[in-house]
């Protein structure tokens, strides 16, 4: 046993401590239901313990740092955050949109007036205190827990997040925006953020989620988030990451599909320090279609991990898996995508691309797919390239005047574009199209791009 | 314009340009052929400035100034503009905005101000129609997708939009149906000016029935062979190569090579 000022060899301890205090409230408040919900996953949390890297998922991303860090739980309080400050990752003014602060909601920050009938957004804190029956129904429900530590972890210990709940056949166009900011504290702070999007049969939703950092001692967030698509429903669910440097973000994204489901998630990851996310589908009826898109940009130091499960278990379902990679410094990039198909799920259709643009020599790139296949009638292609920007394109654009380094930097935004193409809120697009302008060196050389 | 002198370039190692001569002025239209091998597109890839060739030796003055020694997109800038033999597709990129990045870049250079979204479109529009180019066209990425002649009449297009002063046309009409070859030959037959100048790289005489060149130079391993009127392009077309210099059988051999 270690005395009271030992160094820190693993937080686990931590983190079933803080256990204690999340049981005590629950077992007295409302929201019993979610105790033995809770109490599973933080059992589960003890067994698995932190991944290494001899676990084959976690091959590539060491959490190391995340394990042997005192994480304090970040605290509501003393998190001064303005609408000023927030106003440059808000795509839209005119979207509905629910802020949370070191995984609070803040109601001084959010937009939740004039709601469309049928839409209702609301933080997961109030939902479980008035015992609402969606939360009830969906609530932890979706996310595995079983072999995933950091999901157990958020299971056991989430506080607040966002619940946004599409009522059947509500179609709402504009997009519903969740930000998640850590405003950074004196020591080391820990967040995690849970959303729950639940689509009801037949309606439709965008739903945005950006995670923001605004500096301070190093934080880490880890967060879930599950999305219930109903029989015939649609939604866009985009994840924007841009945290602070130094920062740990590790997320899981659980995307459950029900019969003739759409589902589409969209990954931008631009700022940060080691990102892991964890995006999982599964096509839990006939008839369903899945988008899985992704970009990361990796420069510096920043760690990028795209880990992607999808899970064809019923016949007659599409996936359609597309991630690029910009990778510059000496940052690392990981796709790592499975696809399973069960047995009986026939007429399966699945297709993985991953692309990567090396613009440095010491960036590092690893792509790695994996196919478990159990059915006999399926269709299952994936294609990984790495690539470096092409010279004859770049003497092409050079020979008609375009500068060298403005050449550069139209093909690195060039190879994104397909991938942005994908955005379907024309709002977010256009800012993750100038995002992606900023970020690149040189980019400033190059007016904006008009697509039209 | 435009002065060669005892101009040496390699490429991997290999010796392909071995000593050429050749002037330019204002005005004229000069015609370079020759068979396979010899040397003409890695001429004109020089002069647009490729840096997988080496220049070994001589010099390339262009309005005085040394050539050789600009970036491409300075010659651009300067006025040298290279129809591509092998224009290259660029996914993501639309025409459009490529173009008015060219467009803009040059303009910059010259101490002109920018065009807007507004300028730029009439002018695009104008310039369009040279070419039998549908302006629905720029909205596509460049070239991707295009046909062979989509893709040479663009070129001719990008000229057009640009207004270079030395326009080379690297084997433009290869590969090209005469229906093709004549829009792009009506194209270029309108951007003649005096204060512009032409060097048309062929390697097929029929081209020139639709732009008639004031110059006609024969390439053969690596130097001009034999220079005159328009009239050695017939020539060349009723005998061939071989009537012009002893060592076509040996530059015949490299082309074969290849």
């Amino acid at each position: 046993m270690s005395t009271g000022m030992a160094e820190i060899k693993d937080a686990t301890d931590l983190y079933l401590a803080d256990f204690d205090r999340i049981e005590r409230r629950t077992a007295r408040g409302p929201g019993a239901w979610l105790l033995p919900i809770r109490k599973a996953a933080i059992s589960r949390f003890a067994e698995l313990g932190f991944p290494t890297t001899q676990d084959e998922e976690w091959r590539y991303t060491s959490v190391a740092p995340i394990a042997e860090t005192a994480f304090e739980r970040a605290s509501a309080d003393g998190a001064e955050v303005t609408r000023k400050q927030l106003a440059p990752y808000l795509f839209a003014a005119d979207v509905p949109t629910i802020v949370f602060v070191n995984g609070f909601f803040r109601e001084d920050l959010s937009s939740l007036s004039d709601l469309p009938a049928g839409l209702r957004i609301e933080s997961i804190a109030a939902a479980i205190a008035r015992d609402d029956a969606t939360a009830r129904r969906h609530l932890a429900r979706h996310a595995k827990i079983e072999d995933q530590a950091f999901t157990a972890l958020n299971t056991a210990l989430f506080e607040d997040g966002a619940m946004i709940h599409a009522d059947r056949g509500t179609v709402v166009e504009s997009p519903v925006h969740v930000v998640y900011v850590s405003s950074g504290g004196v020591g080391p702070s820990v967040s995690h953020p849970r959303t729950l999007v639940v689509a009801e049969e037949s309606s439709q939703i965008p739903v945005v989620e950006t995670f923001v950092g605004f500096g301070g001692a190093a934080y880490f967030t880890n967060t879930v988030t599950e999305v219930v698509v109903g029989d015939n429903a649609t939604v866009d669910h985009y994840k924007i990451t841009r945290e602070a440097t130094g920062s740990f973000h590790i997320g899981t994204i659980m995307l459950h599909q029900f019969r003739n489901g759409n589902g589409r998630t969209f990954a931008g990851t631009f700022d940060g320090g080691l990102i892991r996310h964890e995006i999982d589908t599964v096509l839990d009826g006939e008839g369903c279609d899945c988008g899985m898109n992704g970009l990361y940009l990796v420069d510096g130091p920043r760690h990028v991990d795209n880990h992607l499960i999808v899970e064809h278990a019923k016949p007659h379902c599409d996936s359609r898996e597309f991630f690029k990679g910009i990778l510059d410094g000496h940052g690392k990039g990981i796709f790592s995508g499975r696809i399973i198909v069960r047995p009986g799920a026939q007429k399966t259709d699945a297709k993985q691309t991953n692309m990567s643009l090396l613009l440095s020599q010491e960036a590092q790139v690893e792509s790695k797919p994996q196919l478990e296949i159990f059915a006999d009638d399926v269709k299952c292609t994936h294609g990984a390239t790495i690539g470096q920007i092409n010279e004859e394109a770049l003497f092409y654009l050079r020979s008609r005047g375009i500068h060298e380094d403005a050449a550069r930097s139209l093909l690195v935004y060039a190879f994104a574009a397909d991938v942005l193409d994908r955005v379907r809120v024309d709002s977010l697009r256009a800012a993750l199209e100038r995002l992606v302008f900023q970020k690149l060196p040189h980019g400033d050389l190059m007016g904006p791009h008009e697509t039209g | 314009m435009l002065e060669i002198r005892n101009l040496h370039a390699k490429v991997e190692g290999r010796e392909i340009l071995k000593g050429i001569n050749l002037t330019v002025r204002a005005g004229e239209v000069h015609s370079i052929m020759g068979p396979n091998g010899s040397g003409k597109s890695t001429l004109a890839q020089v002069l647009a400035g490729r840096d997988s060739y080496e220049v070994t030796d001589g010099h390339v003055l262009y309005d005085g100034k040394d050539l050789l020694d600009m970036p491409p997109e300075e010659r651009a800038c300067e006025g040298v503009f290279m129809a591509f033999q092998y224009p290259v597709e660029i996914p993501g990129v639309t025409s459009n905005y490529f173009l008015r990045a060219a467009v803009n870049s040059v303009r910059k250079y010259r101490g002109e101000p920018e065009l807007d979204a507004v300028d730029f479109l009439s002018v695009v529009k104008q310039k369009a129609k040279l070419v039998h180019i549908d302006e629905k066209m720029l909205q596509r990425a460049v070239n991707e997708g295009f046909s062979g002649g989509e893709k040479k009449r663009n070129e001719i297009f990008q000229l057009a939009v640009l207004e270079p002063k030395l326009c080379i046309l690297d084997e433009t009409d290869s590969g090209l149906d005469i229906d093709a070859l004549k829009i792009v030959a009506e194209g270029v037959n309108q951007l003649r000016s005096p204060r512009r100048a032409f060097v048309v790289i062929t390697h097929y005489q029929r081209l020139l029935n639709y732009i008639v060149p004031d110059f006609v130079h024969v390439l053969v391993d690596g130097r001009i062979a034999k220079s005159g009127g328009k009239e050695l392009a017939l020539e060349l077309e009723s005998k061939g190569y071989a009537g012009v210099d002893g060592q076509f059988a040996k530059a015949e051999l490299v082309g074969s090579r290849k």
